[in-house]
C-alpha cells in the first residue's frame, strides 16, 4: 500500500473549480513529482494534501490513516512536512533557530515556560545537510536568496518527516544553485519519501521515480519519466515542446 | 542568554530609590506606581512585543485585578495573599475568556476585538452598581499586612508598602524574563514572525495565542491588584480606553518591540514626564503624545531601539566569533 494516497479530491473556490477528481498515491521511499503549467492546481493540490485547505470531496490517507480535514499542525505531527514556493521563514531568527524551532524536541517542550531553549544536534545536522552549516548564526533575512531556498528545505527537514513535500524548491534560482538543490534532493531521496512540485522538466525528470502531470485542475497523465516521454498526450502538450 | 546587566541595573535603581528619590525632587510613592506599571507593561509586552498581538483594551484586565483585590477583601477573606491571588486569577480568567473569542484573529481585527471587549468590562464596572459602586468605585480598600506565617509586616507605612511592591516587582521581572527565553517564549516569537510556517512545523498556533493573552491578562490582574493596594481604591477609570492606551504608549515609546526592557524605559519616562512636565503644564500629556507620535513615525523601535542603534555604531566590528 502506498504511504500516502489522495482519492478523488475536489476543490472549488466560489464558482471556480480548481481541482477535479484528483487521485494520486506516493510510494514509500520514492520521489514523486507533480508537474504542469502555472495555474494547473499543483500548489492547491499540495495545500489540500498538507491540511491548509479541506477538500470539498475526496479523502486523504497517510500510512493507512484517514487524515482528511485535519489541521496543518496535526498533519505535521504525524510526520508530514512541507516547504513553500513563496518562502515562509522565521526571518528575524538565525538559520539555526529556524531549524531548531522546527525540531520535534522543541515542539514537544513548546509549552515549557521555565527551562531554557537549548540547541540540539538535530538542528545543527539539518543545517549541515542543506549546506548552511557556516551560516548557522546569520539571521534568515540576511541570507542570500539561494541560501534562503536551502533553509526553506532545512526547516521542513528539521521536523524529521517521513514524507516531505517540496513546492518548487528551485523557484527563482540560477542554474548553479538549481544544480545544488538537485544534488541535495538526490541525497535526501535515499532515506526519505519526497513529493516535489516543479515546472523545470529537466530537473524533475532527472530526479523523480513517478510523475503526475496536471492541467486545468486534473491529472492528465502519470507514469515514470520514460513512460511520460513516450506518452503522445504529453508529447503534444507543453511538455513535448520543451523536451 | 546574556547576563542581564539591565536587570541588575533595574533592581539597583529601584532597590535604592527611597534613599535618593526625594533628593531629585520626586517622592517614593512614585516608585511604587512606576513598578506597578512596569509589571503591567512587561506582561502587556509579552503579547505585543513577543506575540505580535496588539491588545488595545488591556486596561480592562488591570481593572479587573484592582476590583477583584477590593472585592476579595470586602466580601471574601481579608488577607493580602488571598486578595492578590484573587486579583491575578480574576485578570487571568477574564483574559482567558476573551482570548477564546479573539485568538483566531490577528492584526487590525485582533486589535478591534480587544477594544470591544475592553469596553465591555469598563461598561460593567460603571453600571453594575451593587458590586462595583459604579463611578465612585470601591473605596476604603485596606493595606492589609503581609503575613509570612512566622512574621507579619504591616503595609500601612509607605516604606513597607514600597518594599513589598519591590519584592513582587523583582519576582515578576525575573519570571517574565524567564518566560520570554523559555521554549514557550521562543515559539511565540516564531509565531509572530510566521504563523503559517509555525503551523506547518506542528505548532498549535491558536493555543499559543490564547495562552499568551491569558498570561498577559494574568500579569495585568496582579498589577491591578497591587495598584488597588497602593491606591486603596478601585474605580472604573483604570479600565478606560485611555488607561489601555497608556500601556501601549509606554511599551512602544520604550521600545518593547525590540527589547524586553522597553516597557521599563517607557513607564519610567511616562511617569517622570507626568510629574516633571505636569508641574509646569496641565497639557503634559500633549507633549508625551507628541513624543509618542514622533517615535512611531521616526523610530518605531523606541528608546531601546535608539540605544541598540547607538551601541551598534560604537562597536561596528562586533562579529559573531564563529565567522
Amino acid at each position: 500500500m502506498a504511504l500516502f494516497a489522495a482519492e478523488r479530491l475536489h476543490k472549488r473556490f466560489g464558482h471556480q473549480v480548481v481541482l477535479e477528481d484528483v487521485t494520486m498515491s506516493f510510494e514509500e521511499g520514492r520521489l514523486s513529482g507533480i508537474m504542469g503549467p502555472n495555474g494547473a492546481g499543483k500548489t492547491t493540490c499540495f495545500n489540500l494534501l498538507t491540511g491548509r485547505y479541506t477538500p470539498d470531496r475526496g479523502r486523504v490517507r497517510f500510512d493507512g490513516r484517514d487524515i482528511t480535514g485535519l489541521a496543518p499542525q496535526a498533519i505535521a505531527r504525524l510526520g508530514i512536512s512541507r516547504s513553500f514556493q513563496v518562502m515562509n521563514l522565521f526571518d528575524d531568527y538565525t538559520a539555526l533557530d529556524n531549524a531548531l524551532i522546527a525540531t520535534p524536541q522543541v515542539r514537544a517542550m513548546g509549552f515549557s515556560m521555565l527551562s531554557n531553549l537549548r540547541e540540539n544536534s538535530l538542528a545543527r545536522e539539518t543545517l549541515e545537510r542543506v549546506g548552511l552549516g557556516a551560516k548557522a548564526h546569520v539571521k534568515a533575512r540576511d541570507l542570500s536568496y539561494g541560501e534562503r531556498r536551502a533553509l526553506e528545505i532545512g526547516v521542513a527537514l528539521a521536523a524529521q518527516p517521513r514524507l516531505l513535500f517540496l513546492d518548487e524548491p528551485t523557484a527563482g534560482l540560477g542554474t548553479e544553485a538549481t544544480a545544488r538543490i538537485a544534488r541535495l534532493i538526490g541525497e535526501l531521496k535515499r532515506d526519505l519519501t519526497i513529493v516535489l512540485i516543479e515546472h523545470d522538466m529537466k530537473f524533475l525528470f532527472g530526479l523523480a521515480d513517478h510523475i503526475y502531470v496536471m492541467h486545468w485542475g486534473q491529472v492528465i497523465a502519470q507514469g515514470s519519466p520514460a513512460e511520460l516521454r513516450a506518452n503522445p498526450w504529453v508529447q503534444r502538450s507543453n511538455l513535448g515542446a520543451l523536451q | 542568554m546574556r547576563t542581564p546587566i539591565a536587570m541588575l541595573a533595574l533592581f539597583g535603581v529601584f532597590g535604592t530609590l527611597p534613599a535618593w528619590i526625594e533628593a531629585i525632587g520626586l517622592y517614593p510613592y512614585l516608585g511604587v506606581e512606576v513598578m506597578v506599571w512596569i509589571i503591567f507593561g512587561l506582561g502587556f509586552n509579552l503579547l505585543l512585543g513577543y506575540g505580535g498581538l496588539p491588545s488595545f483594551g488591556h486596561g480592562a484586565y488591570f481593572g479587573v485585578g484592582a476590583y477583584a483585590f477590593g472585592l476579595a477583601q470586602l466580601h471574601l477573606y481579608p488577607n493580602l495573599w488571598v486578595c492578590l491571588a484573587a486579583a491575578t486569577l480574576a485578570g487571568g480568567i477574564a483574559g482567558a475568556l476573551v482570548a477564546l473569542f479573539i485568538s483566531h484573529r490577528r492584526g487590525i481585527y485582533y486589535a478591534l476585538l480587544t477594544i470591544a471587549f475592553g469596553q465591555i468590562f469598563w461598561f460593567v464596572a460603571v453600571k453594575w452598581h451593587s458590586v462595583t459602586r459604579g463611578e465612585d468605585g470601591l473605596l476604603n480598600i485596606k493595606r492589609l499586612p503581609a503575613d509570612f506565617g512566622v512574621a507579619s509586616f504591616g503595609l500601612g507605612e509607605l516604606d513597607s508598602l514600597y518594599w513589598f511592591a519591590f519584592g513582587v516587582f523583582v519576582a515578576m521581572v525575573i519570571a517574565l524574563w524567564r518566560l520570554v527565553h523559555s521554549p514557550f517564549g521562543r515559539v511565540l516569537v516564531a509565531i509572530k514572525q510566521n504563523e503559517t510556517r509555525a503551523r506547518f512545523v506542528g505548532y498549535n498556533v491558536w493555543l499559543y495565542k490564547w495562552l499568551a493573552f491569558t498570561l498577559s491578562a494574568l500579569v495585568a490582574g496582579l498589577a491591578g491588584g497591587l495598584f488597588a493596594l497602593a491606591q486603596q481604591s478601585a474605580y472604573p477609570n483604570v479600565m478606560s480606553l485611555q488607561q489601555s492606551g497608556f500601556v501601549v504608549m509606554m511599551t512602544l515609546v520604550g521600545g518593547g518591540l525590540v527589547s524586553f526592557w522597553g516597557p521599563v524605559l517607557g513607564a519610567v519616562l511616562f511617569f517622570v514626564a507626568r510629574d516633571l512636565l505636569g508641574a509646569y503644564t496641565e497639557a503634559w500629556l500633549l507633549w508625551y503624545g507628541l513624543l509618542f507620535m514622533a517615535i512611531v513615525l521616526f523610530k518605531p523601535e523606541g528608546l531601546a531601539g535608539l540605544w541598540q542603534g547607538w551601541r551598534l555604531r560604537r562597536k561596528p566590528a562586533r562579529v559573531p566569533a564563529e565567522a
